[in-house]
């Protein structure tokens, strides 16, 4: 069995490029295979989203079998918001034997932001011993309660952090039980504004038990003024500048200065110090992936199965 | 205290249609579900009136009696208003999910029907405000949070911090709601002890919380 080319990558100190598949609401494996294949080839690995916005989709372990056939390598996504510890074990073991290494721990947005808010939370664990438990199950070889596994898998964990969550202070504390926990890979909120994000990271990378964990900024090219408007008013927790969403509704053609902003983020993010790579958020902009990361000169050398 | 919340009046006439209406007994209770305004004394004749207007409207000819005991949890209260019971046909319950259920076991053949909607364990924050406090795990730890559950405060029950979608001190799902994070770090930053936030809490032990069925707690060598 292969392990986890991420990480690998990221181990390497080479900058590492993760893009976000969303499965469809579809019975149908031919849905998620036409979203893979627009962005195949452009990354290293693909985060398979556990249903986003509490909104039922294909579910994302069987989005991540799909994209596996592609050759391309999933990040599967977990939130604790529908599993408690005994379907998060349960489901990590499953996935493992399918040869998913790559594991991304969230709580999960809220229940009450998608199209099921009648549905109870479950939250039996939250992301951080999420962490911790299937840590213990890779590197004990047990499960949390302390029983022996025939065979340990095989996982390279990662989680989430905003870094415009406000007070910075208690957000990086946050992030810090992440790390302690057992994260090993972290990717961020979009960022829109570079300056402030790059004194997060500097911030972060300060802070002696954050300064191996690898960075991949969130990022979200932004197709329309609408969206940019969107995010910057009904985000919870992400923060775009005036000055995106004026030069937004000020450009002939929004597409193409989604296009030009997206770029001037990327090489922003690209050459950052501290910043292990890039995760880039299409929402449904697929075609804009490929063209952005060539541009930015990330295309190439991005493996295969 | 167990903050109530009434269920609309006509809500209350369908229930009570459920068993025949006729002579009803609307019975209060003057102690937490008084404090949170949903079935006290002034409750109990505002629902009286409600229902009274709803009758008339129908062509139903029910009569109502008001009550409250002072504790309708505790079956010693319900002597005084035993003979008002024997009388009614439907005993409509302004107690919370605990009163009504004992009053309820104490009158197996009486037809039982709630008004009021148990909320949550709370308190008042301002005049006819509640807020929830506690969800009753059965292994408190506020000792690490300043004193504020996350579990009955965070809408996803974080134990570890806050969520991306903490803005400006209030939580996501309900800007009227401060974030419980922010208020732990707050109050822990006044006392130089936010370091406490970086400790770690395992994954919890639910076992002593609700699912394992109705709990029991027994006082050893209590009267």
């Amino acid at each position: 069995m292969t392990g986890s080319l991420l990480k690998e990558k990221l181990e390497r100190g080479e900058f590492a490029v993760t893009a976000e598949i969303g499965p469809p609401k579809s019975a149908s494996g031919e849905d998620i295979l036409a979203r893979a294949k627009m962005i195949k080839g452009c990354a290293d690995a693909y985060n398979i989203t556990d249903n986003q916005t509490a909104t039922v989709r294909l579910s994302s372990l069987a989005g991540s079998v799909f994209i596996m056939k592609e050759g391309m390598e999933p990040i599967l996504q977990m939130t604790c918001r529908d599993r408690n510890r005994i379907a998060l074990q349960s489901d990590v073991l499953g996935a493992n034997a399918l040869g998913i290494r790559n594991i991304l721990c969230l709580s999960g947005d809220h229940q009450c932001f998608g199209n099921q808010p009648d549905t109870k939370n479950v939250y039996d664990v939250d992301s951080t011993q999420e962490i911790m438990i299937f840590k213990r199950m890779r590197d004990e070889g047990t499960l949390w309660s302390g029983d022996r596994l025939k065979v340990a898998p095989d996982l390279y964990l990662g989680a989430v952090s905003n870094p415009f969550g406000d007070p910075r202070e208690m957000h990086v504390m946050r992030l810090r039980n992440k790390v302690s926990a057992g994260a090993q890979f972290i990717q961020t909120q979009s960022v829109f504004d570079l300056d402030a994000f790059e004194s997060w990271v500097s911030e972060v990378r300060r802070d002696v038990s954050l300064k191996d964990v690898k960075i991949l900024a969130g990022m979200l090219p932004l197709r329309t003024l609408k969206a940019a408007r969107y995010m910057a008013e009904s985000v919870p927790g992400t923060c775009v500048p005036p000055e995106i969403v004026r030069r937004m509704a000020a450009a002939p053609d929004e597409e193409k200065e989604g296009q030009r902003i997206a770029s001037e983020i990327l090489d922003g993010i690209r050459d950052m110090k501290g910043v292990s790579g890039v995760h880039i958020m299409p929402v449904n902009w697929y075609s804009a992936v490929r063209p952005l990361l060539e541009r930015a000169g990330l295309l190439t050398g991005h493996s295969l199965r | 205290m167990i903050v109530g919340e009434q269920k609309p009046p006509r809500e209350v006439f369908d229930l009570i249609s459920i068993y025949g209406g006729g002579n009803v007994l609307i019975l209060g209770c003057d102690s937490c579900v008084s404090v949170s305004l949903a079935g006290g004394k002034e409750e109990v004749k505002e629902m009286i009136s409600a229902l009274q207007r709803i009758c008339e409207s129908e062509g139903m000819g029910w009569t109502f009696t008001g009550a409250t005991v002072r504790r309708q949890c505790e079956k010693r209260f319900h002597g005084e208003v035993a003979d008002l019971i024997a009388e009614s046909d439907v005993v409509v319950s302004m107690g919370c999910g605990v009163g009504a259920q004992v009053l309820a076991e104490n009158n197996r053949m009486k037809n039982v029907v709630p008004a009021v909607n148990t909320s949550n364990m709370g308190a008042q924050v301002k005049h006819g405000v509640f807020k929830e406090k506690c969800v009753g795990c059965g292994d408190c730890t506020i000792h690490l949070t300043a004193g504020i559950c996350t579990l009955a405060r965070c809408a996803k029950s974080l134990q570890n911090g806050p969520c991306g979608g903490s803005i400006d001190g209030k939580c996501e799902v309900d800007p009227d709601t401060e974030c419980a994070w922010y208020q732990i770090y707050e109050a822990l930053r006044q006392k130089g002890q936010t370091e406490l936030m970086t400790r770690v809490m395992p994954p919890k032990d639910w076992s002593k919380s609700h699912s394992r069925g109705a709990r029991t707690v027994k006082k050893e060598g209590n009267r």
